[in-house]
């Protein structure tokens, strides 16, 4: 018979136990407040986070192997509920800003697809890692386009289905040579067996790779896959792209890193140069292309593209120190991502979404909180010490160079310099352009206010104190195998 | 008796066609049938390798495929419904946002 | 399955695939969508996957597709316009998908290797792609996959209704 163990998915119950909550009592709550039912979200996210960091020690596998719940999967776990939290806080001012017309639906699907990221974060099958990713990915389809009144949602919600359904084609294809290879689907044993496989299982194994690699560059926006991000991420109602840029890109980086970085790590020497091209690519077309933008959502689109060509660094160096690095950046860019994020919808009021950088003229002046955190935001992203990003990228390009890769940390670094000229940009125009543009800010939005506190704090902390936080990363990426 | 790589052979053709419908043709619609022939080629790798393994595994997680498949259409074809409301036109080149 | 049988077989399915991909009227896409699909199913026959081939009858041609044709219908499409631009992107697309093909299949068919595995030449024992074989390895091996595709399809469900249904709230 089959082991059904309780623990290995009680993260997982209790998402999508909170999502159905979250349902049913939309059902119970009438009229267009729907604050109460994001604090229920919110609710049972703090509970999954607080069981999922009870688990921390426990490593367990169940259901005939499939899933695991290893260090690795707890630290993602934690790393989603603080995404979804986060979404949640935002959403909750956002949509009465933009006068969305839904009812609880929207908190529901945002919790689905997080538990689809639980998924893909303790998979151990290839089956169970592709169910995760649709769930995740088909909520998220539906929440680029929930803003049914703006033209722009849906046509974000069309490129992004038609290009994600495209690549998850590719991923497919690519488990499916795997298990012609290997006659399985199970991580552990293709680990096992790809290193000394010969013949036509070789090649098999190497068509499976290939494919999967394509199909996983899609999803994180690498280039010359990354066509779909800006328009999906300018398109897509704010709070849905803070989303997509923290949440999702994490949960197809979670998969990514284990089954490249520990599942393939036989055949290291094969992808890492592949990877170490994109990564170039990466960095620099998001970079450069952040330059020329006048919306800030486009612009944190690219910036978002750049950002993932910085994780790809980390993971050539398919290392220990290059495994811990990319989860460490992932936390850092969740905190000051979804902080920038939030100071966009902040500068929106009904009607007028003040999305382009002409905006933001001389409002760090006039709203000193946003200036603040604004600044903290942008001078992480871009690299500036003593913040998280700083600390990110030190810890990924630093892993580079244990492995022999010089070159491309130089190129990160280079990149670095160039990103501070657009960060630093939007800054410039906050405190020292003339600009009249009353925006609503954070009067009357306690959710945006708080959200944006957590992230300036946190992406602070991370910066001054790193080393407990790259400890767990690195004790997370260790419990691989 | 046919060699199972024939049957491979025709899946990955499949697949490209899938793959380069997907990409020269400007119809929203069209380009999700493509994608749907991917997924068919993805099948039938799946159930050519079940029985060469004599596992039946493959054809297992055909029965997933064609879940997801489901889904995906369900929501895809919603999409474009909530997208022709907007625009008349299902004609990629038309809608606006997609730069290639 | 002799080569006489495949080869036909496999030609009428390619055939039909290109016909989804290169009718110009969507209806006529969806039309040789259905024929392919129904092949395929002959093929899985074959392949001794009699559960699959019932079930890519029912659900793949019988609802996917039907889905497909409601759209197609409700929508009242037309034919497309020829394109006359993009004719590069087009010759472009296609190569690099020869190409691919090509890559992926070199070294596949070329290899003179036979497929990790046993049973090519042997044929399949009658419990083998039936109902109850596969229902014993879904609720067993694969008995969380299967209660994952459950919350799977309520999220289609329930993204479908908020994305396309008429009346707002």
């Amino acid at each position: 018979m089959i082991d059904v163990s309780w623990t290995v998915v009680l993260p997982i119950l209790l998402v999508t136990g909170t999502a159905f909550a979250v349902l049913l009592a939309d059902l119970a709550v009438s009229g267009p407040d729907r604050d109460g039912l994001g604090w229920i979200g919110i609710v049972g996210l703090m509970v999954t986070a607080i069981a999922s960091a009870a688990l921390w020690n426990t490593h367990v596998e169940g259901f005939a192997g499939t899933i695991v719940l290893d260090r690795y999967a707890v630290f993602f776990d934690l790393l989603f509920c603080l995404g979804a939290g986060l979404t949640l806080m935002i959403s909750m001012d956002y949509l009465g800003t933009i006068g969305l017309e839904t009812g609880g639906e929207y908190y529901a699907i945002v919790l689905f697809s997080t538990a689809g990221m639980f998924l893909m974060a303790a998979a151990d099958d290839l089956i169970v890692f592709f169910l995760g990713l649709e769930t995740m990915s088909i909520a998220a389809y539906v929440l680029a386009g929930i803003w049914r009144s703006d033209l722009r949602s849906s046509e974000a919600a069309m490129k992004y289905f038609l290009l994600g359904a495209f690549a998850t084609g590719f991923l497919l294809f690519g488990i499916a040579l795997l298990y012609g290879a290997f006659q399985t689907t199970a991580l552990g044993t293709i680990a096992q067996e790809i290193g000394p496989s010969t013949g036509l299982q070789r090649t098999l194994a190497f068509g499976g790779m290939a494919l999967l690699l394509i199909g996983f560059a899609f999803k994180v926006a690498a280039v010359p896959f990354h066509s779909w991000a800006p328009d999906v991420y300018e398109g897509s109602p704010t709070s849905v792209t803070a989303f997509m840029a923290v949440g999702i890109k994490a949960a197809d980086f979670a998969a990514f890193v284990r089954i490249f970085m520990h599942t393939f790590a036989a055949l290291a020497i094969e992808w890492t140069g592949v990877l170490a091209v994109l990564a170039v690519a990466t960095m620099t077309v998001g970079n450069l292309a952040a330059l020329r933008q006048t919306n800030i959502k486009r612009m944190l689109a690219y910036s978002s593209i750049a950002h993932a060509g910085y994780l790809l660094v980390g993971m050539v160096a398919a290392n220990a120190a290059g495994g811990a690095a990319v989860l460490y950046y992932l936390l850092a860019y969740m905190l000051m991502n979804t902080g920038a994020f939030a100071v966009v919808i902040a500068l929106g009021k009904r009607g007028e979404p003040n999305e382009s950088l002409d905006d933001y003229d001389g409002v760090g002046l006039r709203q000193p909180l946003l200036g603040i955190c604004m600044t903290v935001f942008m001078l992480s992203l871009a690299g500036v010490p003593a913040l998280a990003g700083f600390t990110g990228k030190f810890y990924l390009f630093s892993a580079a160079v244990q492995r022999g890769y010089t070159w491309l940390a130089i190129v990160g670094v280079l990149n670095s310099v160039v990103s501070m000229y657009y960060y630093g940009g939007v800054l410039m125009r906050m405190f020292m352009a003339e600009g009249g543009k009353r925006v609503q800010g954070t009067a009357h939005r306690p959710y945006l206010t708080a959200t944006l506190v957590v992230a300036t704090v946190g992406t602070v902390a991370l910066g001054i104190f790193p080393s407990w936080a790259f400890e767990l990363a690195r004790s997370a990426f260790l419990s691989l195998g | 008796m046919v060699p199972a790589t024939y049957y491979i052979a025709l899946s990955v053709t499949l697949f490209s066609i899938g793959a380069i419908g997907f990409l020269i043709r400007r119809n929203l619609i069209v380009m999700f049938m493509s994608i749907e022939l991917m997924l068919n080629a993805a099948n039938l790798a799946f159930v050519v390798f079940a029985r060469q393994q004599l596992a039946v595994d493959g054809q297992v997680i055909v029965f997933f495929v064609m879940t997801v498949a489901a889904a995906e259409v369900a929501v895809g074809l919603a999409i474009i419904i909530a997208l022709f409301r907007h625009r008349q036109t299902l004609n990629a080149d038309e809608v606006r946002m997609l730069r290639w | 399955m002799t080569l006489l049988t495949f080869i036909p077989l496999a030609a009428l399915i390619v055939g039909f695939a290109l016909g989804v991909i290169l009718n110009r009227h969507p209806i006529r896409s969806a039309l040789c969508l259905a024929v392919t699909l129904f092949l395929l199913a002959v093929m899985f026959v074959f392949l001794d996957a009699h559960l699959v081939a019932a079930l890519q009858i029912i659900v793949y041609a019988g609802a996917i597709l039907v889905l497909f044709l409601f759209v197609i219908m409700l929508l009242n499409l037309e034919a497309d316009i020829p394109q006359k631009r993009r004719r590069s992107m087009s010759i472009a697309a296609v190569a690099g998908g020869v190409v691919f093909a090509g890559a992926v299949l070199r070294p596949i068919l070329w290899a003179g290797d036979t497929l990790p595995g046993p049973g090519w030449s042997e044929s399949a024992p009658a419990s083998f792609g039936t109902a109850e074989s596969i229902g014993a390895r879904l609720f067993t091996h694969f008995v969380l996959p299967f209660e994952v595709t459950s919350v799977l399809l309520l999220v289609a469900v329930l993204g479908a209704v908020v994305l396309a249904k008429k009346k707002l709230g």
